[in-house]
């Protein structure tokens, strides 16, 4: 027992936070689906499960590009949007072929993840040369330009495989797609996505939340990860010991891209009616907030800030038309009180040991 | 015949951008932040016409200078109590209150004004036929232009030739240095969230004049693409907000005169990628040389 102890004592810090953080998401995990078990949980909480997952999944993912890579991004629920409705079309084309529900899941997840890292490279390959304001601009353009162009598609599908149509004009329907009479179509250019079934579950939200956790937490800690954190920290200075810019930033950019596509294909397949307006700037900023509220470059803030500021909105329900009026609110004077100097020294006179991280942070 | 009546919409267009740009610009240049509540006080500045004119009764262009004050009055009031105590702050900290600020407004004229959208009537009615009818121009396309192409040239003479203008040029430069030559440098950031609210209220006129509709969320987009302006012409720049606002006003008409009507919003934001990409720094904008 003292032996395992020791062994545990000279863990490096940032490897007890990272199992820290495992264990808080599987213990979360147990006691939730207990709950959920023997009927604690109201019906309206039970289904904000998945898509606090998602938005779990989705602010880590956006972490690792605000916050480890330092670079500010205002598209990524256009990744979200891309991985939603490749996922939706992989799980509603492989029906008949993979009639298991969690296979199925998984097999959406990943060609969502495989889609929106395509997309993350296409983007990222010109864009990354460009900094600060000028990137966040182009980033919140190629999510505008995701959501316009997939509003555009008809997707539908029958056995002889998928029909496409790209309907710019909008004078095409479903009928165009010439599709068999055993044919569906899937998606339906501005109704978005009807008819979809919905396989998510919360114990694959679960599974996404802890797979987004280890391919962040181990990029953070490996060496590639320390490039990265080089690049956000001092770009020259990197670049002048030999790192290789363009490749340690797509690196970061499509994991995030990746990562954000599987939430978003979950988040697609929790739903059975979705259209791309969903994925829209709002939703890109609501992301962000998570990552700002929780901390940049901490993961585990990033988790409660996702659960807290989905769950608030929805707790606030009573106070209805102004629920949201009270979500700015708060949310102004959590960055008033946060970066308030009184209100910082105040914990660090709390927690002496926090105090030259909190410095450092500076 | 047809193109020009494009060509004259998205100019007007174009002018209304331009004159939100400007004050993004204004205080990007000064404070350093991205305002994205710039917006929602175009929004507001609509509704206070709108209720000046209907439920008051006063005339147009008394409603429009209430707007003003008022949107003026707000602006100042915002930067005192959102984003002063956030002076030192890290950027995206002021980002995030900018868009908390934004949801507050916009939830606060949800309230007010409830969503459903109102009919807004042109501040001026009626049109002029050109060609012997072949054009037609409606005045407040014409108003819009000139109101443009006035705000453009006052600025530029402010901001040149004005004390407050050189102390906004030195504070955008470098707070401390003007801080040390005796400029108040809280009073200059004040001054420039005063003007640019008070341009985005009369933009907030002029966009609701040429769209004849107006609702809680009438500002996002607009706010959203005159940013993009701002950036395309090379943001801290005032002739480049001029310039950005006017093309992308132009290019967003004639690519749902001519391509399609869903995907205007793709071409003209695909255009501004290709200008970053070319030009990192924008159209008019200088790009500054990195110290090592």
């Amino acid at each position: 027992m003292t032996q395992k102890m020791n062994k545990f004592n000279s863990l490096k810090k940032t490897t007890k936070v990272d199992f820290a953080t495992y264990l808080g998401v599987i213990v979360v995990f147990i006691i939730t689906t207990i709950l959920q078990n023997n009927g604690s949980l109201k019906r309206s909480a039970i289904g904000l499960l998945v898509p606090i997952c998602c938005y779990m999944s989705m602010a880590v993912s956006l972490n690792l590009t605000v916050g480890i890579l330092g670079e500010l991004s205002l598209g990524h629920a256009g990744f979200m949007s891309v991985g939603a409705f490749s996922g939706i079309v992989a799980s509603q084309s492989l029906m008949g072929a993979i009639p298991n529900a969690p296979v199925r899941l998984a097999i959406s997840m990943v060609v969502g993840a495989i889609f929106a890292a395509i997309v993350g490279l296409l983007i990222g390959t010109p864009v990354l040369r460009l900094q600060g304001d000028y990137l966040a601009i182009v980033t919140l353009a190629f999510g505008e330009i995701i959501k316009e162009l997939i509003n555009c598609l008809i997707i539908g599908y029958d056995e002889n495989g998928l029909h496409f149509i790209f309907n710019p004009a909008g004078n095409k329907t479903v009928d165009d797609l010439g599709l068999s009479a055993s044919g569906t179509a899937i998606i339906k250019g501005a109704q978005g996505a009807t008819g979809t079934a919905t396989i998510a579950t919360f114990t694959a939200g679960f599974i996404l939340v802890m797979i987004t956790l280890i391919v962040v937490l181990n990029l953070t800690r490996s060496r590639a990860g320390r490039a990265i954190m080089a690049i956000r920290d001092n770009r020259i200075a990197a670049q002048a010991i030999g790192l290789n810019l363009t490749k340690y930033k797509l690196m970061a950019f499509v994991t995030s891209a990746a990562l954000a596509g599987a939430a978003g294909a979950l988040y697609g397949l929790n739903y059975s009616s979705l259209q791309a307006t969903k994925f829209n700037f709002n939703l890109s900023i609501l992301i962000l907030v998570f990552v700002v509220l929780g901390g940049l470059g901490n993961i585990w803030g990033s988790l409660i800030a996702a659960a807290a500021l989905t769950i608030l909105p929805e707790a606030l329900r009573q106070f209805a038309d102004f629920r949201m009026l009270i979500y700015a609110i708060v949310l102004i004077f959590v960055m008033l009180a946060t970066n308030n100097p009184q209100v910082k020294a105040f914990f660090q006179k709390l927690l002496p040991h926090h105090r030259a991280s909190a410095e450092k942070e500076d | 015949m047809e193109f020009l009546s494009y060509l004259i919409s998205g100019i007007s267009l174009g002018s209304v951008y331009a004159i939100i740009a400007l004050g993004y610009t204004m205080v990007y240049g000064i404070a350093k932040m991205l305002n994205f509540a710039h917006g929602d006080i175009i929004m507001i500045g609509g509704y206070v016409s709108f209720c000046a004119m209907f439920y008051l009764g006063l005339p147009n262009i008394v409603a429009v200078l209430l707007a003003v004050i008022v949107c003026t009055v707000l602006g100042v009031v915002i930067e005192r109590l959102a984003y002063k105590p956030l002076r030192s702050a890290p950027s995206l900290a002021v980002l995030i209150t900018a868009i908390g600020v934004s949801y507050f407004l916009q939830n606060s004229a949800l309230l007010i004004w409830k969503a459903a959208a109102r009919v807004y009537p042109p501040v001026v009615e009626g049109s002029m036929q050109l060609f012997g009818g072949k054009l037609t121009v409606s005045y407040v396309s014409l108003l819009t232009i000139a109101a443009c192409v006035v705000i453009m040239i006052g600025l530029t003479t402010f901001v040149n030739k004005s004390k407050m203008g050189k102390a906004m040029r030195a504070c955008s430069e470098d707070k401390a240095a003007a801080q040390l030559m005796g400029i108040n440098v809280n009073a200059t950031i004040s001054a420039t969230f005063a003007i640019g609210s008070a341009l985005a209220a009369i933009a907030g006129v002029l966009l609701c004049s040429f769209n004849t509709s107006l609702m809680p969320t009438t500002g996002s987009m607009p706010g959203i693409k005159a940013f993009t302006a701002a950036v395309f012409g090379g943001i801290g720049s005032i002739p480049g907000a001029f310039l950005g606002g006017l093309l992308l006003g132009i290019i967003e008409a004639m690519a749902k005169a001519y391509i399609s009507t869903n995907l205007a919003n793709s071409i003209v934001f695909a255009v501004l990628i290709v200008v970053l990409l070319v030009k990192p720094a924008g159209l008019l904008g200088k790009s500054v040389t990195e110290k090592v």
